[in-house]
C-alpha cells in the first residue's frame, strides 16, 4: 500500500516535471519561417535567392529615370515626382539612418564610422558637389561611388531620391543667405544655440 | 479475523492528511517555477553565436539606427537579420584583419549565410508582425528591453502569452510616440499621464477585445 501510493505520487511529480520541461511538436512545426534553416539545400538556407534577372509581376522597372537616376547616360536634373514637405522628411529620417554613419547630421563627412577609420567622404557642401544634377545621388546611393558601398539593398527607390532631395537642403542650409531667411527666424541667429537633445547626442 | 490495518498504521494516516496537500502544492508551485523560469522561456539566456557582434558598441557606442541593419521591420512582418553585405559596409575598411571578423569575411568571400541562433523565437502557432507593432508605437525596447547596452543580445521578457496579453490588454501603459519607436534611450514622460489613452486614440489601436480575441494571434 504504501509503496504503491510513492509510486503513484511519484509519477505524478515526473509527468508534471516533463510537462513543464518539454517543447511540444506545435511549438516547431516542420515549415519554413524566415530563415529557418534546410536540409534540403547545400548552403543550409530555406530562403532562395532569386533567379538572376528575374521579374515579379508588377516589378518592372521601365521608368529609366526614377530607377536609374539617369536618361540617355546622363544625370537627371530634377525629382521625378513633386518634392513635398513629406518627401523631405521622409528624406531626412532615412538620411539619418542611412548616410548620417559615414557623412554626419550635416553632411560635412564627419561621422561616426570615418572617426573610427573609414575614408573620409567628401562635404556635400563642396562647390563640386552643389552642382551635380540630383540625378548623381541617386545613382551613387543605388550603386555606390569610391569608397562608398551601394545601399541598393537597405534602401528602396523612392527613399533614395527623398534622401537626393533631403541632401540639397543640407546644401541650402550650410549656404543660404540671412536675407532669405523669414523675419521670425532670422533674429534666431544671434541667439546662442540650444543645448542638443538627447537623440542628437547619442548620433554625434 | 484479524484487523487489515496495525494500530501503528495510524499515525500514517495522519501525516498524509497533512503530507499530500502539501506535496500537491510543493509540485504545483514547481510546475510554475520550472514553465516560468529562464531554462522554459529562454528568458535572460545568450546563445553562442558564430560571430561576437555587440549591440552595444553598434548601437550603444557608434549609434547606429535599429533600421541600419534590420531594414524589414518598417514594413514586414519579420525584422530581417542583415545579409553579411551590410557588415562588410564598414568592416571592408573597418578592423579588416580582426581575428575575431573572419566568419564575416569567409561568408562574404565563399558566398556563404552566416548561421546565427535565434534569440527570440515564438512558438510557430503565434502568428506576430513586427510592422503593425512598430506603425502602433511600440518601441523596440518595449519588448527587446536596452538592445544598446547588450554585449550579447539577450531574450528580455518571457515571450509567454500572458506577457503579450499584458499589453495587449493595457496598450496606453505601453506605447510611445511613433517618431520614438526607435529611440532606445526613451523614458515615458511624468508630466503626461493622458499620453497613453491619447495614442491608443490618435493611432486607432482596436479595442481590447479584437486585441485579445483568439485569431488576432493564433490564425
Amino acid at each position: 500500500m504504501k509503496s504503491r501510493r510513492s509510486f503513484c505520487l511519484l509519477s505524478a511529480a515526473f509527468c508534471l516535471l516533463a510537462a513543464a520541461g518539454c517543447r511540444q511538436d506545435m511549438h516547431n512545426q516542420p515549415k519554413y519561417i524566415p530563415l529557418r534553416d534546410s536540409a534540403l539545400f547545400a548552403n543550409g538556407s530555406s530562403a532562395r535567392p532569386l533567379v538572376e534577372d528575374t521579374v515579379a509581376r508588377g516589378t518592372l522597372q521601365d521608368d529609366e529615370a526614377f530607377f536609374t537616376g539617369k536618361t540617355g547616360g546622363a544625370d537627371v536634373n530634377t525629382l521625378p515626382f513633386p518634392l513635398t514637405k513629406e518627401v523631405l522628411d521622409r528624406g531626412e529620417q532615412r538620411y539619418n539612418i542611412y548616410c548620417s554613419p559615414c557623412h554626419d547630421m550635416t553632411g560635412a563627412g564627419q561621422g561616426m564610422i570615418v572617426r573610427r577609420g573609414y575614408r573620409q567622404p567628401p562635404s556635400f557642401h563642396i562647390d563640386r558637389l552643389r552642382q551635380v544634377p540630383i540625378g548623381h545621388y541617386f545613382d551613387v546611393i543605388s550603386n555606390g561611388f569610391g569608397a562608398m558601398p551601394d545601399y541598393r539593398a537597405q534602401v528602396a527607390p523612392r527613399d533614395r531620391w527623398a534622401i537626393a532631395a533631403y541632401v540639397r537642403a543640407l546644401q541650402l542650409s550650410q549656404h543660404a543667405a540671412a536675407a532669405e531667411i523669414p523675419a521670425e527666424d532670422r533674429q534666431k541667429l544671434s541667439q546662442s544655440p540650444p543645448a542638443p537633445s538627447e537623440g542628437a547626442a547619442k548620433h554625434e | 479475523m484479524s484487523q487489515i490495518f496495525a494500530r501503528s498504521t495510524n499515525i500514517w494516516s495522519k501525516v498524509s492528511i497533512l503530507a499530500v496537500p502539501i506535496l500537491v502544492a510543493f509540485l504545483g508551485w514547481a510546475v510554475v517555477t520550472i514553465s516560468w523560469s529562464g531554462y522554459v522561456t529562454g528568458q535572460g539566456l545568450t546563445r553562442d553565436q558564430p560571430v561576437q557582434f555587440s549591440h552595444a558598441h553598434h548601437v550603444g557606442s557608434m549609434g547606429i539606427d535599429c533600421r541600419y541593419c534590420h531594414t524589414t521591420v518598417e514594413e514586414s512582418a519579420f525584422a530581417n537579420i542583415p545579409p553579411t553585405k551590410t557588415c562588410m559596409n564598414c568592416h571592408s575598411q573597418i578592423w579588416t584583419s580582426a581575428p575575431i571578423l573572419e566568419p564575416v569575411r569567409a561568408s562574404f568571400r565563399d558566398n556563404t549565410p552566416l548561421q546565427w541562433w535565434r534569440v527570440h523565437d515564438l512558438p510557430d502557432f503565434v502568428y506576430f508582425n513586427h510592422s503593425i507593432h512598430v506603425a502602433k508605437g511600440v518601441g523596440c525596447a518595449t519588448c527587446h528591453g536596452p538592445v544598446d547596452r547588450m554585449p550579447l543580445v539577450y531574450q528580455e521578457n518571457t515571450l509567454q502569452m500572458s506577457w503579450c496579453l499584458d499589453c495587449h490588454r493595457n496598450p496606453q501603459k505601453y506605447i510611445r510616440p511613433r517618431d520614438q519607436v526607435f529611440n532606445m534611450s526613451w523614458q515615458r514622460p511624468a508630466d503626461d499621464p493622458g499620453m497613453g489613452e491619447r495614442l491608443v486614440k490618435d493611432y486607432k489601436i482596436a479595442d481590447v477585445r479584437q486585441l485579445t480575441s483568439c485569431s488576432t494571434c493564433h490564425r
